[in-house]
């Protein structure tokens, strides 16, 4: 059954340097407040894993917690680059950041392998591409047809972080809304953390929504507007001026590290 | 009414998109001339986002393809994985619309970097889910400005790969890839595909623009069509609704 716990305590106990870490949440529910814990935490030499890093990884890499990244689609949705990522790739600042890429298709199979608990997913995809060359896929014959496919490895991170609407007081995650890769990765994950907007007695039905058992994640830790600039449906909206702000405050490497201690290193996480 | 280069684009691209045709978007202008078709000519246009949302009817244009609009006013919400294995793969997406940085004579792009891959002069976000829409929808729309720093003769990373029925609307004009079936066999199969070797050729001018442009504006020898027309301007209504999209 997963712990209830306080989002300091779930960190300190789960992510530890050098671990590969997956903060998921595909646009929705993407866990800032235990991405800015980490950051609070000094975590170091990560390797992190993620879709679409988004702001959060942005700022993760911006205060040198990674050493490597992987991914599928590095930007600010709607705006243009994430600018941390861009100058540790361009100029390797505050740290050389290495990158290992693939396309939206390959990442969802990997995870989706993970939870499977099978060593790779097959798909269509990467074939003809410079991406083919330069990760880590592989052909594959289908045993049955013959068919060329390729061969994407299981994603297994140490540690899956994602966000959630709320869970019960045994731990029940219950998320809805956009689901993105949420259980996927946590089932995928050796140690999984599930921050909630809430910590309820009893979770009612909602339409659409899925429920990740407790005694399959490791902890569960209340966050409000944890996931904030982006959403938790239901609860409070995408804050779309965030990220639009976002892009002068990360253009700038001063600006970037006063803007951080300001708002990530100076404040706490919730205690309870 | 008086309109500029870029409105052209968005709306000669909605046009190219069917009523009832399923369609798997990107963010940013795909989804703005996606949006733009299903308030003019294509109100039964079925939108897809990779978030997993399926028919997205959105009341404004989303900044990211996960706003939450996107999936209160969709028919069904499923799983990333779901999206990509069950409906794009399942070969259930007819028109995939996408947006590039780069892009050369075969319709292949680029939007993972510029210059070299190790040393890159700029990191562009990569991917997504680009290399498997643009493989497995049955044609493609790109849309792109075209300048020849876009409409490159070689490109610096090859994401995706042009597909055996495409268009590319441009702020210039539209180019479209396989119109000759002699020149290309491949035609004749199954819908869909990638096809490295067709080519684009220019078969639309838009108001005002002439040849020379489009030629300066791209770094190849441009083929183009023996009866390059020109595209209607945008009208009263196009303009007034991609005006409002916008604005909402």
């Amino acid at each position: 059954m997963a712990e209830i716990t306080s989002l300091h305590d779930a960190v300190a106990s789960l992510v530890r340097d050098g671990d590969t870490v997956a903060l998921e949440g595909f646009t929705h529910l993407i866990p800032f407040a235990a991405g800015h814990e980490i950051v609070r935490q000094g975590r170091r030499e990560l390797e992190l894993v993620r879709m679409t890093p988004d702001l959060i990884y942005d700022q993760l890499i911006g205060m040198g917690c990674a050493r490597r990244l992987v991914f599928s689609w590095g930007g600010n949705p709607g705006v243009g680059s994430l600018h941390r990522l861009r100058d540790a790739v361009e100029n390797r600042w505050p740290a050389p950041l290495e990158l290992e890429e693939h396309s939206h298709a390959g990442m969802a199979n990997r995870y989706a392998a993970g939870a499977a608990n099978v060593p790779f997913a097959i798909l269509r995809g990467y074939t003809g591409t410079d991406l083919e060359p330069r990760t880590d896929v592989a052909k594959v014959t289908c045993p049955f047809t013959g068919e060329q496919l390729t061969a994407v490895p299981a994603m297994r991170p140490d540690v899956g972080i994602v966000h959630a609407q709320r869970a019960d007081r045994a731990g029940n995650v219950q998320l809805w809304g956009i689901v993105g890769i949420q259980k996927e990765v946590v089932l995928a994950s050796r140690r999984s953390l599930a921050t909630v907007e809430e910590v309820v007695d009893e979770l009612e039905p909602r339409p659409g929504a899925i429920v990740i058992p407790g005694w399959a994640v490791t902890a569960v830790a209340e966050a409000p507007r944890g996931a904030h600039p982006s959403y938790a449906h239901g609860y409070y909206d995408r804050d779309n001026d965030f990220y639009r702000a976002w892009d002068p405050i990360a253009r700038d490497r001063d600006g970037f590290r006063d803007w951080m201690r300001e708002h990530v290193l100076w404040s706490t996480a919730p205690t309870r | 009414m008086e309109h500029r280069a870029d409105e052209m684009m968005t709306v000669a691209a909605a046009r190219e998109l069917r009523d009832g045709e399923v369609c798997f978007v990107g963010i940013g202008l795909p989804s703005t001339a996606a949006n733009l078709a299903r308030g003019m000519h294509a109100p039964a246009v079925v939108l897809i986002y990779e978030s997993g949302t399926i028919g997205s009817k959105p009341t404004r244009l989303p900044l990211s393809i996960g706003d939450g609009d996107l999936a209160e006013t969709a028919d069904s919400v499923v799983s990333v994985p779901e999206i990509f294995n069950y409906w794009l793969q399942g070969g259930r997406i007819d028109v995939g619309f996408l947006g590039a940085a780069q892009i050369d004579r075969h319709g292949n792009l680029n939007s993972t970097v510029i210059g070299a891959y190790d040393e890159p002069k700029v990191r562009l976000p990569g991917a997504g889910g680009a290399p498997e829409i643009a493989a497995q929808a049955r044609r493609v729309i790109t849309i792109i400005r075209q300048s020849p720093r876009s409409f490159v003769g070689e490109l610096d990373f090859k994401s995706s790969l042009g597909a055996r029925d495409q268009v590319v609307i441009t702020d210039l004009g539209v180019l479209r890839k396989g119109s000759d079936p002699a020149a290309d066999p491949l035609r004749s199969a199954a819908p869909g595909g990638s096809d490295p070797r067709g080519e684009l050729v220019l078969e639309a001018l838009h108001p005002g623009v002439v040849l020379e442009q489009a030629r300066e504006a791209t770094g190849w020898d441009l083929k183009v069509a023996d009866d390059l027309r020109t595209t209607d301007p945008p009208t009263e209504r196009e303009l007034a609704l991609l005006r409002e999209l916008r604005e909402r």
